[in-house]
């Protein structure tokens, strides 16, 4: 068992005791366990899944953000995070084809970054809720 | 001694003000719940942030690891003041305005600029001496998370080009509805934390990739959270502030009321008293 918490700019997303934990770090997924080494890493847009104490699985989304863990205490600073149940399709949808839009008509523009990380939140979302209704 | 009609009409007009500061004190109520729950909603986030910083801090020393920690010779400097748009908020302005006035004084306006946000300090700087770079304004008194992206792209972007070498910040710390506190702290270069040897010193940190690397994502976050941050601050101060000083209005006003009617009262009085006694005066130099 370790002590997790994952805040984004809202709010205090979740709080408690965990039993393992498997996060998409921008070298790859990577799982922790209860000792972990302490590790700090970026976190790019997939599925975080927590084993949470009576050993229930939660599945979330994520987009960019940040993971700490140091002496069984881990942190999850994440732009945005919700349940994978909670994506809305449709408006996933709606945000691909609005950043496919705006990088082609960007091409070069310093806002590139900006459209590419949206482009890579929907893709994600809509990765995860197709795979979730097979 | 105005005359009856004169007194009716200033109490009409008294009442109707009352009304009008008695909204907007009700209104600035609800808008500070809502500013006063987003300034709760962020301060977690900013103190992990702020964590990650001082571990990432701590093993990655000596060297620079990220352009915003870059101290350079003063050549350029810029202050970035919020204020509120509106008014009708008591001394809140002018209290922001004279702190930046103690911040300015004996600086020169060659190496000095503003970038201002809120419509209020625009006002009073827009006639002199120092040049503005830009003016963020229509806020609402609402935390917008684009256009606090804005204004960090805007400062990232002068300070990293050179074109600024040191911004300070200047806001107003939210502590309770009646306190506000005003602060002026630096907001680029970027203070390296100070790292506790005795706290950090068994803690060997994996850095997935480097350092570097997420430093680089870091610090743009960084930079936007404490401009969130001290906004979120701002808009709950400045709500409180209105509410405080539409409630006093309303309260002056009231008392204002009380003593029209008490004057309206003795003018009829006096004016009954001498219908009276002409009345009676009449009847009298009849009888005679």
């Amino acid at each position: 068992m370790f002590d997790l918490t994952i805040v984004t700019p809202e709010k205090i997303f979740y709080e408690g005791e965990v039993a393992s934990l498997i996060v998409p770090g921008s070298e790859g997924y990577l799982g922790v366990l209860t000792d972990h080494a302490p590790l700090i890493t970026g976190i790019i847009p997939g599925k975080v899944t927590i084993k949470d104490k009576s050993h229930q699985e939660l599945e979330l989304g994520v987009s960019y953000g940040f993971f700490e863990v140091s002496s069984n205490h881990a942190t999850l600073l994440a732009d945005s995070v919700e349940f994978i149940s909670d994506i809305d399709l449709e408006r996933a949808r709606a945000a691909l084809k609005r950043a496919k839009e705006r990088l082609a008509d960007l091409a070069g523009n310093i806002d590139m970054p900006r459209a590419q990380r949206a482009l890579a939140r929907a893709r994600n979302r809509i990765r995860l809720i197709e795979s979730k209704e097979e | 001694m105005p005359t009856l009609r004169q007194v009716k009409k200033r109490i009409r007009s008294v009442i109707s003000t009352r009304q009008i500061t008695k909204a907007m004190e009700m209104v600035a109520a609800a808008k500070l719940r809502k500013a006063q729950m987003k300034v709760l909603e962020v301060r977690p986030y900013s103190e992990k942030l702020d964590h990650i910083l001082v571990s990432l801090s701590a093993a990655a020393t000596g060297e620079l690891i990220h352009p915003f920690f870059e101290k350079r010779d003063v050549k350029k400097q810029t202050l970035v003041l919020i204020t509120s748009d509106r008014g009708l908020c008591g001394s809140f302005n002018s209290n922001l305005i004279g702190r930046a006035e103690a911040w300015l004084e004996g600086k020169e306006p060659a190496k000095t600029e503003l970038v201002l946000i809120g419509k209020k300090g625009f006002d009073y700087y827009k006639k002199r001496e120092w040049e503005i770079v830009r003016l963020f304004e229509d806020w609402k008194g609402n935390l917008d998370y684009n256009k606090a992206q804005d204004v960090v792209n805007l400062l990232t972007g002068r300070f990293l080009t050179g074109e600024t070498d040191e911004i300070t910040l200047i806001y107003t710390q939210f502590i309770s509805t009646t306190r506000y506190r005003m602060v002026g702290a630096p907001y680029l270069p970027v203070e390296r934390p100070v790292v506790d040897e005795r706290k950090t010193q068994h803690l060997e940190y994996i850095f997935e990739p480097s350092p570097e690397a997420i430093f680089a994502d870091l610090m743009p976050r960084y930079a936007l959270t404490k401009m969130v941050t001290a906004l979120a601050e701002s808009f709950a101060s400045e709500h409180g502030t209105r509410m405080i000083a539409m409630g006093a209005a309303t309260k002056n006003a009231g008392e204002m009321i009380d003593s029209l009617t008490l004057q309206y009262n003795k003018a009829r009085q006096a004016a009954i008293t001498k219908e009276l006694l002409d009345i009676v005066g009449g009847a009298e130099a009849l009888q005679a």
